[in-house]
């Protein structure tokens, strides 16, 4: 099944980008398609991560993953999926490693410990445990591209998380930049992320090449608005009627809702083939895009950035607050 | 004697690998090692308590909902508060669907490449556009990349994989499955749609909050959950069921293989909102005899985990400090016990308990399947039990679910409210697809002072114990055949037949503080 022009704007950028950029798109969309037969390779490494990112992955629809395997990527390893187990799993890096590979582009999925390697190891070669953090060490030596997908890989997420008693993490957690730093990692963060936006990265690097990206490393085709300006809630927010509790009729910025300061284009793509979005659910956004995530400084996952800012916020544009975007993280 | 590795077990959720002495073409001795650790409950110290509603989701990406749900649970009790009626059934749906979903994942994607021979797929003849597809992709691949610098990740990620005479053998079974595993992905899709119809999201649903959830169940959102459940409910009756039976015929001597007979459920599905009734009952089992039920013989035992010791304590009162480099220590697992025994939870567990407690449909579905391969229940203590105890769940909660959807209050609101306590401390149990989950939580001047969570696979991926006793999985590849120690798939069969799901198995609370006791029941 070949992607219509339709479904690969979708996946590309959904309808807002198609409406922001038509005419680079709408051009490089016939040649991309033709291009997708030569496949590129992937190697998708997992760290210390839930595996919540691989299964948001094995969601994707429009093309869905058998899709996606047969017909736009070759997908070398990967965990959870693949038919190796033990040696001949890992014979699959050993050799990407050994021949020098170079047609791959290496995804990585958690966060790596740097506080001890045996935090996190992935098989054994001449009889030693290797750490994740020595594969994706040598793996990203002469990969094509390095994607950190989740929030874990591209900024530590919930693993590099601080005890807010002792202030300190276990396992001195770390994101994907901080052990590869001499390329440039295209971070697509979301605990989990959307299928769409793991794939169309992916996409976007083979047919179109490195796709524009913001000061956090996140393609701007997915993470260039705030969660506010497209939130169904909107309509609540304008005429300043906030809910109390959760999943009340209202805008959920009282709830702790950091729609206002989080990127991501959920309210517009949303969850599961359509079904809902964190805002409509009733329940707000907890920023899991953003690099702060989930400590937000010291803040909480359910605190604004200073006080009640929706007051100071009320009267002002839509685009003054959108500009406030990603705030989080200053 | 061989030393034999299987590093990393893949088709798992996390970091698993085995260690085995084989002799005689049979293991002899066996180490499950867990090769990952995080610490999620040092993370949550000092936290708003209801920050770990989501947190602790994140603990594992196959059954968040699980943790969600112990962990609203475990709030509501420190709250003082219970779900409203809406809330305890709009519960059950979701964490219902993402039972489907994740027993279709682990029979489909995680296990069934151990018994299908994926290379048939170059034998179809039939005219199925996506089969033909796969054919045609696999043959172009083979084609392609012989004699390429990655010719070795040809078909991938199906090959490369164990060689030997292993597979189904009968091409028209091998192409069933092997478009089983196609429908599967979609049917699998389709169960998260339903988690998120009311949970927000899938996986990772942000709807779960102390007292229930948030969205309100809409008339438009009930019927589409319908529509996607009589969907799923077609594929478990017409096509799983069928896969489940193919591969029992096909490879009956894993009634014989993985055999363990310690269980323990904590029970899932209330019926009532005062948690005393279940579809799937608590209980605790060792052979044909029942245990009593508590909690409070629980301990955790460190002799060979990467921890400082601090054995024998019951887990509230756990002392354990991560030992990266501690000699004999092999694995960032504990050793749980129940009174001194280590126990099997998760599918087969449930359905052994409620089959003993003759409850609801799992005798009647139990029975036809031992009737079939002409058995008795210990038969079911095996490899092919826990397949087989995984489809009954599926079709036990499916035909549930329709009486929840009724139960369902239409546009009522579906949670109850909370207010955060100066002091105070809680207990959450649930289950977890893969078995007993339980969360536990003190909270001090209205933060987290305490969280700590006890796993299923800490249960039957535990260690040795300070006595020397194997954890089930250890126990259960003990005696297992192995025809050939470079590809040794019947082990990787045993193993997967638990569902290990390693991300949940490793995470300790660091310190020495005592949680507290508590009283179960």
């Amino acid at each position: 099944m070949a992607m219509n022009r339709r479904e690969f704007l979708k996946i590309m950028g959904g309808t807002t980008a198609a409406l922001a950029f038509p005419g680079v798109l709408l051009q490089g969309c016939k040649k991309a398609i033709e291009k997708a037969s030569e496949r590129t390779q992937v190697i998708w490494i997992m760290a210390q991560s839930c595996s919540g990112c691989s299964v948001s992955l094995l969601n994707k629809l429009n093309p869905g993953l058998e899709s996606v395997i047969t017909e736009y990527i070759g997908l070398n390893y990967h965990q959870t999926l693949m038919g190796g187990t033990g040696h001949v799993a890992i014979q699959v890096l050993e050799e990407a490693v050994k021949k020098k590979r170079k047609d791959y582009v290496l995804v990585i999925e958690g966060s790596i410990p740097t506080k001890n390697e045996k935090f996190c190891t992935i098989g054994e070669v001449d009889g030693h445990h290797v750490s994740a953090r020595h594969w994706i060490e040598e793996l990203g030596k002469n990969a094509k591209a390095v994607i950190a997908v989740g929030s874990c890989a591209a900024y530590g997420g919930i693993p590099a998380g601080k005890s807010m008693v002792t202030g300190e993490n276990p396992t001195g957690a770390v994101s994907a930049s901080e052990i590869i730093k001499d390329k440039t990692i295209i971070n697509v963060p979301g605990c989990p992320p959307h299928p769409d936006w793991m794939i169309g990265t992916i996409l976007h690097l083979i047919l179109k090449g490195m796709p524009k990206l913001d000061e956090y490393g996140r393609p701007l085709l997915y993470f260039g608005k705030t969660v506010h300006e497209k939130c169904e809630r909107l309509f609540y927010y304008k005429r300043g009627i906030f809910a109390k509790e959760w999943g009340d009729k209202g805008c959920l910025y009282e709830l702790g809702c950091l729609g206002m300061d989080s990127c991501c284009d959920i309210p517009e793509r949303r969850w599961n083939n359509g079904v809902n979005t964190c805002t409509e659910s009733g329940s707000g956004c907890i920023g899991c895009t953003e690099k702060v995530f989930p400590d937000y400084g010291k803040r909480g996952m359910y605190q604004h950035l200073h006080g009640d800012s929706r007051k100071e916020n009320n009267n002002s544009s839509i685009a003054g607050i959108a500009s406030g975007g990603g705030k989080l993280n200053g | 004697m061989a030393k034999v590795y299987i590093d990393p077990i893949t088709r798992i959720e996390g970091h698993l690998s085995i260690e085995m002495d084989v002799q005689d073409g049979k293991v002899v001795d066996a180490k499950c090692r867990g090769d990952m650790f995080r610490g999620y409950e040092t993370i949550l110290q000092g936290r708003n308590p209801v920050d770990a509603n989501q947190i602790v989701q994140r603990i594992c990406g196959v059954c968040p909902i699980s943790h969600g749900i112990s962990s609203s649970k475990c709030l509501e009790d420190a709250f003082g508060i219970k779900p409203n009626k809406n809330g305890r059934v709009l519960r059950n749906l979701i964490l219902a669907a993402n039972f489907i979903q994740s027993h279709i994942l682990h029979f489909y994607h995680l296990n069934a490449l151990d018994f299908v021979d994926i290379t048939a797929i170059l034998k179809y003849r039939g005219s199925d556009e996506g089969m033909l597809r796969i054919k045609n992709w696999a043959d172009n691949e083979l084609k392609v990349k012989n004699g390429r610098i990655d010719q070795i990740t040809a078909v991938g990620p199906f090959l490369p994989r164990y060689e030997g005479n292993f597979y189904v053998k009968d091409t028209d079974t091998n192409l069933d499955l092997i478009s089983g595993y196609v429908k599967a992905l979609d049917i699998r899709q389709k169960t998260h749609q339903m988690v998120a119809l009311f949970g927000g999201r899938a996986p990772h649903a942000i709807g779960l909050v102390p007292g229930g959830i948030t969205t309100v169940p809409t008339k438009d959102r009930i019927k589409k959950f319908r529509k996607l459940l009589g969907e799923a409910e077609d594929f478990i009756n017409d096509v799983w069921s069928h896969h489940v039976v193919a591969v029992a015929k096909t490879f009956p001597e894993y009634f014989k293989l993985g055999k363990y007979e310690n269980f323990l459920s904590y029970g899932a599905f209330e019926q009532d909102n005062e948690n005393k009734t279940f579809t799937f009952d608590r209980g605790a089992v060792t052979g044909d005899r029942k245990l009593d039920f508590t909690t409070e013989v629980i301990t955790e035992n460190v002799r060979y985990g990467k921890y400082r010791d601090g054995s024998d304590l019951h887990p509230f009162k756990g002392e354990t400090l991560p030992s990266p480099d501690k000699k004999d220590g092999y694995t960032w697992i504990k050793a749980p016990r129940y009174k001194d025994l280590p126990m099997e939870v998760g599918p087969l567990a449930r359905v052994v308990i409620g089959y003993m407690n003759g409850t609801g449909g799992i005798k009647v579905e139990l029975d036809k399947v031992l009737r079939q391969f002409n058995a008795e229940l210990p038969t079911a203590y095996s490899v092919l039990g826990r397949h087989v105890a995984r489809l009954i769940e599926g079709k036990i909660l499916a035909k549930e679910m329709y009486k929840w959807l009724d139960e369902v209050e239409v546009n009522g609101k579906p949670r109850n409210s909370y207010t955060i306590p100066d002091e105070s401390r809680g207990e959450g149990l649930c289950e977890a697809p893969r078995g007993a989950l339980g969360h536990w939580i003190t909270v001090k001047n209205k933060t987290i002072e305490n969280y700590q969570c006890v796993v299923p696979t800490t249960w039957y991926c535990s260690p040795k114990d300070g006595k020397g006793v194997y954890g089930p999985v250890e126990q259960a590849l003990i005696g297992t055949p192995i025809t050939d120690v470079n590809n040794p798939i019947e082990a990787a069969r045993v193993v997967r037949s638990f569902d290990p799901c390693l991300a949940c198995a490793v995470h300790v609370v660091e310190g020495d503080r005592e949680i507290g006791n508590f009283k179960v029941c």
